[in-house]
């Protein structure tokens, strides 16, 4: 099997990082959370009713040609080890009560983030008798990403922006 | 006594030039309908309400006919289909929460959709100011050494919400019951009165990785309550659009399940294949998942010669990658020992729930709409559908796998074939209210949506049942004495929607 493994590589190696917009960004990660965060951010992510399409450019933070954890950013699977909340969806109703817990189970400091359209204010599914809103309807949020779905270059950006912000604020030392 | 069987007698090219007939019934030929269901003559293809009456789309595998019936429910009731064809089951059990018709002689009376958060109970009916929420009861488990492990709605992942019950003995899962509803974000009730545009938009937002094909099914159901003409540079356009989505998904998830089975070398090659689909369709049609652009009428943007060298660069770059990933998958060992022989769906279970897809196609029901409810382009196109009848995990790879093969070719057929001309058609005027059933195969499986315009053309009521509807149910069964470490193998192998069923 080893030798199965080890005789027919795959035909490409895997991407280098070949985009200068995502090498500079990379770049300012770098800055910005060595300073003020040891390097390091861990994100919950809670769908709290997408349309799951937030979910796909979220989850192409992880291919190699974004690589997240480059960044110090990665995703961890219990919010009691989350610094941020990351919020899709415009909030249904029959998720308030699993997102509020979500967040209440995170340690402090905290902060949210809403991402996609529908997060900042139902989106196009506003006004229905079972969406309480955007996020906003639920959580404080720290920032919004937009966009239907936002692009993994826009994310990384977000969450540049959020680690300024929350720098600024002095809100971290 | 008017026959069932001859109700449904609604060919492909009828349903899909004009608008979609429909069969009033008595209570009593309705049941007998659910009979014929049980007994397996036909096939559910949906069961969805409006605020007098129920409707169930069927359809007839040996003739390849397709039905809809209508029975009055204005006395707040119709007779259960759910209590002879488990099928139906979830389905009128939204239907009650939503309307408020209640299925006589259902064996489940809990609710699907409604967890009581509402400030309303039935909505989409005779709205009530909701009342006291009752617990949730999820079904008795007797015997001996059980214990149960409640996961979600929020899970450890990046994925949707939806809550898990397992009954474990040991390690080995006794019973798994689902219960969703979580993402339901009243899809239906903003449909209602919406002009057509609007319920584009919501319908290419129902499940976000099947954009392309719910907007197309969305329009094809409102061009054939029209009778509209689409341009046919359009519809190859669509199809060229379905095919790039349906490349993504299955390359994104083939890595995802082998990832599940602590395989993440193929995770990583994958979702590099995967991005680069996105990324050729961003450059191509300006949108990585190509939202918004099926649209009622035609489609909304063009391709022009630099995407379309795109593209052609882009099959020739899976073509040259994919089939070392395949070799490897299959050489092995110790992923096909985790895969080969895990959550088995029996064919006999995946004909009665009339599960479409790979989780159908990996388990001997051998259906495609493509192929089987044709739509243009596709019956001017040459495909394979390939199909297994182990039903587990590794046979839904290896359809899936096998499905990326065939949509590469559908793909290079399309930008050989590429009709010139005009791509959006104006819609008729109908002046009367008009139904019509768009049924198209998404990568998960065929997606119907049915719409009633009123005389204006705008939408009285529309219904989208995603594959998972029939897929979900599986699930349960196939973990059915499998470990509990296995369940996201499984779970991932099937990757049903939650944002679909719940709408």
């Amino acid at each position: 099997m080893l030798e199965g493994l080890l005789r027919r590589p795959l035909t490409e190696s895997a991407p280098k990082v070949a985009d200068e917009d995502i090498a500079q960004l990379g770049k300012l990660f770098e800055d910005t959370l060595y300073r003020h965060l040891g390097r390091s951010l861990s994100i919950r992510m809670v769908d709290a009713g997408s349309c799951n399409g937030c979910e796909m450019e979220v989850n192409a933070l992880s291919n190699p040609y974004y690589d997240l954890e480059r960044f110090g950013l990665h995703f961890v699977a219990s919010p009691r080890h989350a610094d941020v909340l990351m919020v899709s969806g415009p909030v249904t109703r029959n998720m308030v009560e699993a997102l509020k817990r979500t967040h209440d189970a995170m340690p402090e400091p905290k902060w949210v983030v809403a991402i996609g359209d529908c997060a900042r204010d139902g989106g196009c599914f506003a006004g229905s008798y079972a969406v309480a809103g955007g996020v906003e309807a639920v959580l404080k949020v720290d920032l919004h990403i937009s966009g239907c779905p936002p692009n993994p270059i826009q994310l990384l950006q977000g969450l540049q922006a959020l680690v300024h912000q929350s720098a600024m604020d002095g809100e971290v030392a | 006594m008017p026959d069932i069987l001859e109700m449904v007698s609604v060919g492909a090219e009828e349903f899909r030039s004009g608008p979609m007939p429909v069969s009033p019934v008595s209570p009593k030929l309705w049941q007998q309908a659910a009979g014929d269901l049980a007994r397996g003559q036909l096939t559910l293809l949906g069961l969805w309400a409006d605020r007098g009456s129920v409707r169930m789309a069927l359809f007839n595998s040996t003739t390849g006919k397709v039905g809809v019936l209508r029975t009055n429910a204005r006395r707040g009731a119709f007779p259960s289909v759910g209590a002879l064809h488990a099928p139906a089951q979830r389905l009128e059990r939204s239907v009650q929460d939503l309307y408020g018709h209640v299925p006589e002689g259902a064996t489940d009376a809990r609710p699907w959709l409604d967890h009581g958060a509402w400030e309303v109970s039935h909505p989409l009916g005779k709205a009530e100011k909701a009342g006291e929420t009752a617990s949730y009861d999820f079904l008795p488990v007797e015997g001996e050494s059980l214990h149960q492990v409640a996961v979600g709605p929020v899970h450890a992942g990046v994925i949707e919400p939806g809550h898990f019950r397992f009954t474990v003995q040991g390690e080995t899962v006794v019973r798994l019951e689902q219960r969703f509803g979580y993402t339901h974000k009243g899809t239906d009730s903003l449909m209602t009165n919406a002009p057509v545009e609007r319920g584009a938009k919501l319908a290419g937002r129902t499940s976000g990785d099947s954009t392309v094909a719910y907007a197309w099914a969305f329009a094809q159901a409102v061009e054939a309550a029209l009778g509209a003409t689409v341009p046919v540079r359009a519809l190859w356009l669509r199809a060229l659009m379905a095919e790039l989505e349906r490349l993504a998904n299955h390359l994104g998830d083939i890595g995802a399940i082998c990832n599940d089975a602590a395989f993440a070398m193929m995770l990583a090659q994958c979702s590099v294949l995967r991005e680069r689909v996105l990324r050729a369709c961003d450059g191509s049609f300006g949108h990585r998942m190509m939202r918004d652009c099926v649209t009622p009428g035609g489609v909304a943007r063009d391709l022009d010669g630099t995407g379309r060298q795109m593209l052609l660069d882009l099959v020739a770059d899976i073509r040259g990658t994919f089939p070392s990933l395949v070799a490897l998958y299959d050489q092995t060992a110790s992923l096909l020992d985790r895969t080969t022989g895990t959550g088995i769906v029996t064919p006999a279970l995946a004909a009665r729930f009339g599960a479409g897809g790979f989780v159908g196609r990996a388990s001997g029901r051998d259906f495609d709409a493509r192929r089987d409810l044709p739509y243009a382009p596709y019956d001017q196109l040459r495909f394979e559908v390939p199909c297994h009848a182990e039903g587990d995990v590794n046979a839904r790879i290896l359809i899936r796998m096998a499905e990326v093969e065939q949509s590469l070719s559908l793909i290079t057929q399309i930008l050989r074939q590429l009709p010139e001309g005009d791509l959006l058609a104006e819609l008729p005027v109908a002046g009367e209210p008009r139904e019509g059933l768009g049924l198209v195969e998404g990568f998960r499986g065929d997606i119907l949506i049915f719409v009633s315009l009123d005389a204006k053309g705008r939408l009285a009521n529309c219904h989208m049942r995603d594959p998972s509807w029939f897929q979900w149910p599986l699930l349960e069964a196939a973990i059915e004495g499998n470990i509990i470490a296995d369940f996201p193998l499984c779970n991932k192998s099937f990757n049903c929607s939650y944002s679909g069923q719940d709408r």
